[in-house]
Formats: C-alpha cells, sequence, structure tokens
C-alpha cells in the first residue's frame, strides 16, 4: 500500500518546491552498441557534420547544423530508407540557452529503426523546409511556424494552421501566458464589436472557482431555476422545479406517472 | 367619448383582449423550435442523441436544421473557440426573429476546463443566452428539460409585440 501522507495542508504548500527542478534524463549510450545505427552515423558523418550523436530509448538522437537539415534528410530518405518523417517540431529553449531546437522524427520501415534528428537554430534564423521531401512535413512546419513563430524557407504555403490568421503571438513558446496576453483576452470582442465595446463586455472571469449564489445575473442557485437578474435574498421561499405551468398547455399532455410504464428489464 | 367606443390606445393599439393571440402564437412558437444544429465539441454527442430516436426531440417539434435561415434555436454545444467566434456571430445575426440561445455545457457557459488562451470564456461574451445548461456533459434528459423550461419562458412572453432585437450591445 502507499504510504499515507496527510493532506489537510496540500493546499497552503507551494505546488513545486523548487522551481528550476530538472528532471532526470533516460540514460544515453554510444552509438556503437547498435549494428545498424552505427553504418548510419557514418553515412551521415562522411557528408555531414554532426555535433552529438547517442541512442536514447532504442532510437538514435543526431545532432546536425541547421543549414544541412535538407540534405540530411534528403540522405537519410534516398540512400539509407528512413522513408517517413513520422514528426516534427520545435522545442522552446530560449530561457536556457537563447535557441530553439527543432526536430525530426524518422522512421524506416525496412530497418525497424527510429531517427530522431535535432538542430539547434537561433531566435530569428529561419528553417529550410523538408516539404519537397515528405508531404507530412507541409502542416508540421506551418504548426511549427503557428506556435514558436520559427519562420520558414522554401515552404509552398507559409500560413497559420490553429490559430486565427491574424492571430499575435506564438501560444507554445515558454513566455506565452497560459490563459492569453491582452491580444489573447480581447480577441473576440475586438474582432466582432471593435475596441470600443471592451467597456460594456468587460474582462473573462478567469476565476473558475468563483460562485455567489445571490448573484442571479451569473449564478443560478443549484436545484431551482431563478430568473435572470431576480432579486434573491437568503430569508426567500424556494422555488420549486417545474417543466411546465401549473394548469398545463393547450393541447399538449402532461407526463402522467400513474399512466407510465417503467421498464427494468434493460435487454428488452 | 361614448362608453362603447374602443380606447385604441390601450392595449398595444388593438381592439381584441391580446391574451388570446399571445397564447395561440407562443403556443406554436414554442412548439415548433427549430434548433440549428451547433455541435463545437463533446457536448455535441449528447445533443444528437437526445435528437436520436431514444430520447427523441422530435416529440418536441424541436427539428435541426442545417441552416440558420430557418432555425430560430441556437443550442451552443461545446467548446467555443476564438478563432470560431467570429462565425458562431455571424450565424446567430443569420437567424431570423425570433430566435433564442441555449448555451449547453460548461464550456460554452463559462468556458468551463478550458481555462487557456484560446478558448472564449463563455458564449455570452459573443452572443446574448437564454438559458444556461450546466453540467459536463449535460445528459440528453438535461437538454430536454432545458428545452421545456424555454418553451416555458416563450409561453410567458407577449407574441405580438415590437421584437426588441436581442442585441449584445
Ligand atoms: S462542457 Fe464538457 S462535455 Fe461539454 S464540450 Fe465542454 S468538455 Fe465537452
Amino acid at each position: 500500500m502507499r504510504r499515507y501522507t496527510p493532506k489537510d495542508d496540500v493546499q497552503k504548500k507551494p505546488y513545486y518546491t523548487d522551481r528550476y527542478w530538472v528532471a532526470p534524463q533516460v540514460p544515453k549510450y554510444p552509438v556503437e552498441e547498435d549494428e545498424v545505427f552505427a553504418e548510419d552515423l557514418k553515412a551521415i558523418k562522411k557528408k555531414f557534420k554532426v555535433d552529438d550523436a547517442y541512442i536514447q530509448v532504442e532510437q538514435m538522437v543526431v545532432y546536425i547544423r541547421s543549414e544541412d537539415n535538407f540534405g540530411v534528410l534528403q540522405l537519410m530518405r534516398d540512400e539509407l530508407g528512413y522513408t517517413q518523417l513520422s514528426e516534427l517540431s520545435a522545442i522552446d529553449r530560449l530561457a536556457e540557452r537563447g535557441q530553439f531546437e527543432v526536430f525530426y522524427q524518422m522512421l524506416s520501415m525496412q530497418k525497424r529503426k527510429r531517427v530522431r534528428v535535432k538542430m539547434l537554430i537561433d531566435e530569428h534564423e529561419a528553417v529550410n523546409s523538408v516539404e519537397k521531401l515528405f508531404r507530412s512535413a507541409d502542416w508540421a512546419e506551418r504548426e511549427m511556424y503557428d506556435m514558436f513563430g520559427i519562420k520558414l524557407n522554401n515552404h509552398p504555403f507559409p500560413k497559420r494552421i490553429l490559430m486565427p490568421d491574424d492571430w499575435e503571438g506564438f501560444p507554445l513558446r515558454k513566455t506565452y501566458p497560459l490563459q492569453g496576453d491582452e491580444f489573447a483576452a480581447w480577441y473576440e470582442v475586438d474582432k466582432i464589436f471593435g475596441k470600443e465595446a471592451r467597456d460594456i463586455i468587460g474582462p473573462e472571469l478567469r476565476d473558475s472557482a468563483m460562485v455567489d449564489r445571490y448573484d442571479t445575473k451569473r449564478f443560478a442557485r443549484l436545484g431551482h431555476e431563478v430568473p435572470y437578474g431576480a432579486e434573491f435574498k437568503a430569508d426567500q421561499p424556494e422555488t420549486p422545479l417545474g417543466y411546465q405551468e401549473e394548469e398545463g398547455v393547450f393541447m399538449i399532455e402532461k407526463f402522467d406517472e400513474e399512466k407510465s410504464v417503467v421498464i427494468s428489464d434493460r435487454d428488452r | 367619448m361614448a362608453q362603447h367606443q374602443v380606447n385604441y390606445a390601450q392595449d398595444g393599439g388593438l381592439p381584441v383582449a391580446l391574451t388570446t393571440v399571445d397564447k395561440v402564437v407562443n403556443w406554436g412558437r414554442s412548439n415548433s423550435l427549430w434548433a440549428l444544429t451547433y455541435g463545437l465539441a463533446c457536448c455535441g454527442i449528447e445533443m444528437m442523441a437526445s435528437g436520436a430516436s431514444r430520447y427523441d426531440f422530435d416529440r418536441f417539434g424541436t427539428i435541426f436544421r442545417a441552416s440558420p435561415r430557418q432555425a430560430e434555436l441556437m443550442i451552443v454545444a461545446g467548446t467555443l473557440t476564438k478563432k470560431h467566434a467570429e462565425f458562431i456571430r455571424r450565424l446567430y445575426d443569420q437567424m431570423t426573429e425570433p430566435k433564442w440561445v441555449i448555451s449547453m455545457g460548461s464550456c460554452a457557459n463559462t468556458g468551463g476546463m478550458f481555462n487557456t488562451y484560446a478558448t472564449v470564456q463563455g458564449v455570452d461574451r459573443v452572443i446574448p443566452v437564454d438559458l444556461y445548461l450546466p453540467g459536463c456533459a449535460p445528459r440528453p434528459e438535461t437538454l430536454q428539460y432545458a428545452v421545456m423550461m424555454l418553451q416555458k419562458k416563450i409561453r410567458r412572453e407577449k407574441a405580438i409585440k415590437a421584437q426588441k432585437p436581442k442585441r449584445l450591445m
């Protein structure tokens, strides 16, 4: 059984005690331990500069130079048999070292191996598109631009894919607030009604735990329907539930419990 | 002024008591609430279930329409993203008066669990809502109950009045 820890004051404690805690890494092994990977790495090293390479969780990770990415992927596709690009995106390491880490996850069906090609790019550096090699890179690169703001060379349609076209900011950057910046907070109001409507509509209510049972404009009393904006004080009688007027409605039959049949056999 | 003369200034200028007309018109309106299909996320599945044979929305006269021109009820079922907010407003504006909106589920009411940059924190920031239906997701019975509450609300309204255009602002 799991050891019991008292949880009464758990809310008072900060969730993370160490903000800069670094998760333990999965062990890395030298590439020579796997024959197939060693061969592949040799072929890549023959033509391109490789900064680092190791095996992690049975996959080879290769760090290359950012200007070589098209060449390396072409080599891997045409000569090494890595015919699929299953995933491509970036990791924000701007705070850590002022760079983005772009990764390409490659799959070879013949060798039954996966290789992750990684490269580090500067914040404003544009990346060569690999869309001409792999069609799957089309949308993945657009998403990379959408989420991180990484620009692409030679992409056929370099446009945002998930966020609206007129969006400002790149949401997957670590500096982007989860609940959105000022632009995001007012986006729909600005777009539909115009900036001058901000005062009328008011800011977003982001406190999801807020409940005010006497505020009938924004909250209903549980189990009782309250008309919008009705005056309600603590000592008032309860409003009973009712889906129809007491006297009934013209030509509409009211549900009669006496006359109904309860089916208890669910498989009937 | 002779006693038998009708006071045209009274009761909205019509020489009949409006209650009966109100009742007939509202009875018709409340029992033919054609809804615009507006399933945006998981709540949409419950809305579809309400429309299908087991829960059978048709017996309330609620028939789902794919065009805003034919609909007078918008059941916003699901998460409204900021990208989509513009279109929900446009579709709402395309619906003919009189029109009503049910906001179905936590996401449509307040943004629900999606307390993020990309979700509209409640559809009432964009379109006026008549009825908020809590739950994540509300069961089909709950949606039926909401429709019946809305019918009750419609029956309370005056039928022949200058329809005050429902605008958020
Ligand atoms: S309220 Fe719950 S069920 Fe409905 S759309 Fe949101 S997350 Fe899905």
